[in-house]
């Protein structure tokens, strides 16, 4: 068995290949390890740059410090249960992950879902996009030198969790969107706590863009940086707000309607700057788009259930336990054995904060999934990063990557 | 969609799929980026059907899911591989993109893609033994064992 080769030997390796200077006036390379423990990674990710003076000749990315075998754990695990493990799949946009999920069981099930169901899972997954949106442009702006956005950033992000609390008694693994539903039915008094956030929401926005748009630095450091062209995006298989940036306006949510997503008005944010610069903008719109749509389903939210009428998938309420026979038995039955789902495959997509998410289920007629896989857009998208490095300044290097936006534990699932 | 590659055709909940010949998976790909204009290849992905189809020769399915921005449609590709050492050319030459999703499956289903330009593991350690996502492969993996020994 081949033994995993030492940084050193690494090293050496690289340095066997690279070939000799010519002559003493030649530009010397040097290898240059970043990570896995780097603070502007966003995670563990190791970044191996060949650098020529300050410029990056090549990058090398290592990926898989965070697997936790989610996909084999999946296979383990009745359908319902699954549900918990796509919130650690992307734990900033845990709700995309579990709408995603969920949508396509119920494909498979053929379930009905109720509107109401359905527009407050869109509300949800809205609020958490603004959410993880935040966290990026706190960080993204920390990494590059700007402290004050992170503060403002996190303060409104912590008004998102506390309605996520109040929710879902969770603050970030929230697993409410459930197969055929949601969790629990949404709490009294949720209009006001949406009501309150999202009117004063787009103002912070505005705060947002003066702090940094009429910062000089600001614009130094992201204009005309990390650049990567359209057609090497698609070909490598890079999604969401980086192609966006880019003029193409691919988003599953206007492409692929799901969720009753064609009911609400939004515009798709593009750009035409395909720099860190530009991908800054349409992220900056998308959260003014998202309060558009969350003020919508606020307004607009259709009464009824909160879960599909189908006692053999859905737990029933409590209340009926208590009193109904037949609630009891199907409760017993779901939680010790599952529910069978027909046999079959299915590829769902929903559009995540990060870019295209995609959730290969394949059925056997069991309770418990056959195959689960994850097509997170992190792995799409870090696969565009050497593209995007090479040729820039290691300086930029943090730019760069913190425009992508990608989270490790999507990467490495 | 005609193209000699093509075995079978099947549209289930809304979804096509294409059941295709493994040695002609590149000129299949080629055909459907370049004719039918399914530019984006969104993941590449496998199934283990063990043990049930194990003694077919057909062990294992590759499957690939394509996407046409212009047409505004999804595709998924199937090939059927036999579990004694399975193989298939990589597409790596059609959509640069498959490069990682094919270091994926082979790490987590050993199985193998030709030509492709780096096939070393991706998410497992380099020394690690056997392939995770194998239905045969115990949950646990092969260090540690809990219970009946």
């Amino acid at each position: 068995m081949k033994k995993p080769p030492l940084f050193e030997e690494h090293v050496a390796s690289v340095a066997a290949v690279a070939e000799p200077p010519e002559s003493p006036s030649a530009p010397r390379r040097m290898t240059l390890n970043m990570g896995p423990q780097h603070p502007s990674t966003h995670g563990v990710l190791r970044i191996l740059l060949e650098l020529e003076g300050e410029t990056i000749v090549k990058a090398d990315l290592d990926i898989g410090f965070l697997h936790t075998g989610i996909e084999k754990e999946c296979e383990a695990k009745f359908y319902q249960q699954v549900v918990t493990l796509t919130d650690r799949v992307d734990y900033l946009a845990n709700l995309s992950n579990n709408l995603c999920y969920a949508l396509a069981v119920e494909k498979l099930l053929q379930l009905e879902i109720p509107p109401r169901a359905q527009w407050t899972r869109v509300m949800l997954v809205e609020l958490s996009r603004i959410a993880s949106h935040l966290v990026w442009l706190g960080t993204h702006a920390l990494d590059i030198g700007a402290m004050t956005p992170f503060f403002y950033c996190f303060r409104e992000r912590e008004d998102i969790l506390r309605i996520m609390e109040m929710f879902s008694g969770q603050r970030m693994m929230t697993s409410y969107i459930r197969v055929g539903g949601l969790a629990l039915e949404p709490p009294r008094g949720w209009q006001h706590a949406v009501g309150k956030f999202i009117r004063a929401f787009p103002a912070k926005v505005d705060e947002y863009e003066e702090l940094l748009d009429a910062n000089p630095i600001w614009k130094r450091r992201t204009q005309g940086v990390g650049f990567i062209s359209l057609e090497d995006m698609l070909d490598l298989g890079v999604t969401g707000p980086m192609v966006r940036a880019a003029g193409l306006p691919l988003d599953v949510r206007k492409n692929e309607p799901y969720s009753s997503y064609d009911k609400f008005d939004f515009n798709v944010a593009t750009q035409n700057q395909n720099d860190v610069y530009g991908r800054y903008r349409v992220r900056m719109q998308e959260m003014r788009e998202s309060a558009k749509i969350v003020t919508q389903a606020l307004e607009g939210m259709p009464p009824g259930p909160f879960k599909a009428d189908a006692p053999q998938v859905v737990l029933p309420d409590r209340e009926k336990m208590k009193t109904q026979m037949e609630a009891l038995i199907y409760h017993f039955k779901i939680v010790t054995e599952g529910f069978r789902v027909p046999a079959g495959e299915v590829f769902q997509c929903v559009e995540s904060p990060r870019g295209e998410i995609g959730y290969y289920v394949v059925s056997d007629g069991t309770s418990k999934p056959y195959r689960v896989h994850m097509r997170t857009p992190s792995f799409g998208n870090l696969q565009g990063l050497p593209k995007m490095l090479e040729g820039g300044l290691i300086a930029d290097s943090i730019a760069a990557l913190g425009s992508m936006d990608f989270v490790l534990g999507d990467t490495d699932r | 969609m005609n193209h000699p590659a093509i075995l079978e055709t099947k549209q289930a909940l809304g979804e096509l799929t294409l059941i295709a010949e493994p040695s002609q998976i590149v000129s299949l790909c080629r055909y459907l980026k370049d004719g039918e204009k399914f530019i984006r290849l969104s993941a590449v992905t496998a199934v283990d059907w063990y043990p049930a189809l194990a003694q077919d020769g057909a062990r294992f399915e590759v499957v690939y899911h394509l996407h046409s921005i212009e047409r505004n449609q999804r595709l998924r590709i199937k090939c059927r591989l036999p579990g004694a050492d399975p193989a298939i050319d990589s597409v790596t030459g059609v959509w640069r993109g498959a490069n990682w999703y094919e270091r994926e499956v082979y790490d987590m289903f050993g199985i193998r893609f030709l030509n492709h330009p780096n096939l070393t593991r991706i998410l497992m350690p380099i020394d690690w033994v056997g392939h995770p996502l194998r239905k045969d492969y115990p949950k646990h993996g092969y260090k540690y064992g809990y219970g009946n020994e």
